[in-house]
């Protein structure tokens, strides 16, 4: 059905379809672009080709179960949004997870956020049409992977964290390993900071565009850094501590800038941050067991369970009505991407068609996250 | 405020509401046609503010169905979940928070797509993820597809 302000009224007005298969879009999103010469009046995403139903698919797995299916929705937050489920069905049955796998899981989660931000910080110069930065950063995200592949086997879904703590103990490499991925990570911070962030071209592509206020962030609903870059304090690892965010010392990211650069900026400290907190970490994962007995089969109490975690993009909810069966009676998850999705067509209008690519790479969604 | 304030200051607001605390935040349940005015309240009075909706979604009980809105202040801190009732299933209409909460638009056709709720006064209403041809819910419990596998 066509509405009245779908149809061009005036002279020189044209509509344009980006994706689904476009490359800046980062997996197949539709969106469909009213122009007016090239500047943006309207944008509308068009969604659901890679739809799933993983809520409906959690309605007939178990708990154990439940946590595989997640691993493929924010496939670059996989390990995190493991956790937010394994953290579910640990509030529910009030289990206390054992200090060893608390360590683990975040030393996990950090990776992850590394590796999801090396791999947006690769895509973002694609997007904007340097290719150097892909390679420089894939160099370091695979010596991550290597390390979930040697301790996890799987290098994308992992799977890992379950309900109840980690699924194995770590390979003996496994604080070597890290070590030296995070000396790497160090060590070649400045060729980052030489290539794009001092890069004269890239900061004129980014400054002054796309800019989203504090209040409309708020309104959108937006979460992780595209917030902090609006000046939101929306950090679930300080706001909600979990698995013992509390007794780490780390710096919330915030940028009262709000525009494309400021996003930039606030991901590359997370960085950061991350290798910090894994530092903090990695000598002193307490030994003991890394994961505490459940029962083969999980059944929730009664009732509705609401877990929040901070993925690579922005707070990840996992909300199970339980009906005291071994499997939930509705699942919902609560996407940052999806959110962070209905603010675009805010931030992108007015801007110019060409600076739309530079928005999405900033705002950083994945597809499947939203399409779940 | 802690959930005792809240509760005190909602049954003030709308003496008919119903609590639930056994979670871990302060469930509020009304009727579905009481929804906008009260949410319009719980955003613009100084005390409660609340200005950031973070989860908005749809449950299938069989005889009814069932908008949960997972409210919270950016400014005081403090969360609240509003349940609003749809009796009825055949052709479920509830007003849209979108006037309110900018973030409703595309989670509320969500809820349209998957589960059939029908919300007025939506600005563009349509079916986010599958076709418009669809037939059927899919998130509905009733719904059946003959090349669904029991796993």
């Amino acid at each position: 059905m066509l509405l009245e302000q779908n149809h061009i009224t005036k002279e020189g007005e044209f509509v344009i379809n980006m994706g689904p298969q476009h490359p800046a879009t980062h997996g197949v999103l539709h969106l469909k672009v009213w122009l007016d010469g090239e500047t943006i009046k309207k944008v509308e995403p068009h969604l659901g080709y890679i739809h799933r139903s993983i809520e409906k698919m959690c309605e007939r797995l178990s708990y154990r179960q439940f946590i595989f299916t997640t691993s493929r929705m924010d496939y670059l937050s996989a390990h995190i949004n493991n956790q937010a489920c394994a953290l579910v069905v640990e509030k529910a049955l009030q289990l206390e997870v054992p200090p060893r796998a608390k360590a683990i899981r975040i030393i996990m989660a950090e990776l992850t956020r590394l590796a999801s931000h090396q791999l947006w910080w690769a895509c973002m110069g694609l997007d904007l049409g340097a290719v150097t930065p892909f390679f420089y950063a894939f160099r370091e995200r695979e010596a991550i992977n290597e390390i979930w592949e040697e301790t996890c086997g799987a290098r994308l879904t992992q799977n890992y964290i379950v309900p109840g703590g980690v699924m194995m103990d770590t390979h003996p490499n496994f604080r070597k390993r890290v070590k030296d991925v995070m000396k790497q990570i160090k060590d070649k911070a400045h060729e980052y900071e030489e290539l794009l962030t001092g890069n004269v071209i890239f900061q004129e592509r980014l400054k002054g565009v796309g800019y989203l206020s504090r209040e409309d962030a708020i309104s959108y609903g937006c979460t992780g850094p595209t917030a902090r870059a609006s000046g939101i304090n929306s950090d679930i690892r300080k706001l909600f501590p979990y698995d013992g965010y509390e007794q780490i010392k780390f710096d919330e990211v915030l940028n009262s800038g709000g525009d494309c650069w400021a996003r930039y900026l606030v991901r590359i400290e997370e960085m950061k941050q991350s290798v910090s907190i894994i530092e903090q970490l990695i000598d002193i994962i307490p030994e003991g067991d890394f994961q505490v007995k459940t029962k083969n089969v999980i059944k929730l109490p009664k009732g509705d369970f609401y877990q929040r975690v901070e993925t690579a993009r922005g707070e990840l909810g996992v909300y199970i009505v339980s009906d005291g069966a071994a499997s939930p009676y509705r699942c919902k998850f609560r996407s940052p991407n999806l959110s962070n999705l209905s603010a675009i067509p805010k931030i992108a209008e007015g801007a110019k068609i060409g600076d739309l690519v530079a928005i999405m790479a900033t705002v950083d969604l994945v597809i499947p996250d939203i399409d779940r | 405020m802690t959930k005792e304030e809240l509760k005190n200051n909602i049954t003030e607001l709308l003496p008919s509401t119903t609590f639930d605390e056994t979670g871990e935040f302060l469930n509020v349940i009304i009727a579905s046609d009481e929804l906008l005015p009260f949410m319009k309240t719980l955003r613009s009075k100084s005390e409660f503010d609340f200005d950031y909706l973070f989860c908005l979604t749809c449950i299938d009980l069989n005889n009814h169905l069932m908008m949960v809105y997972h409210l919270i202040s950016k400014t005081h801190n403090h969360c609240i979940v509003i349940k609003a009732k749809i009796t009825d299933t055949i052709k479920p209409e509830i007003e849209s928070v979108n006037s309110i909460w900018k973030t409703a638009e595309l989670n509320e056709d969500e809820v349209y797509d998957l589960f059939g709720v029908k919300f007025l006064n939506h600005p563009n209403l349509r079916r986010l993820f599958l076709e418009e041809d669809w037939e059927g819910y899919p998130l509905r419990k009733n719904y059946v597809d003959e090349n669904m596998i029991k796993l």
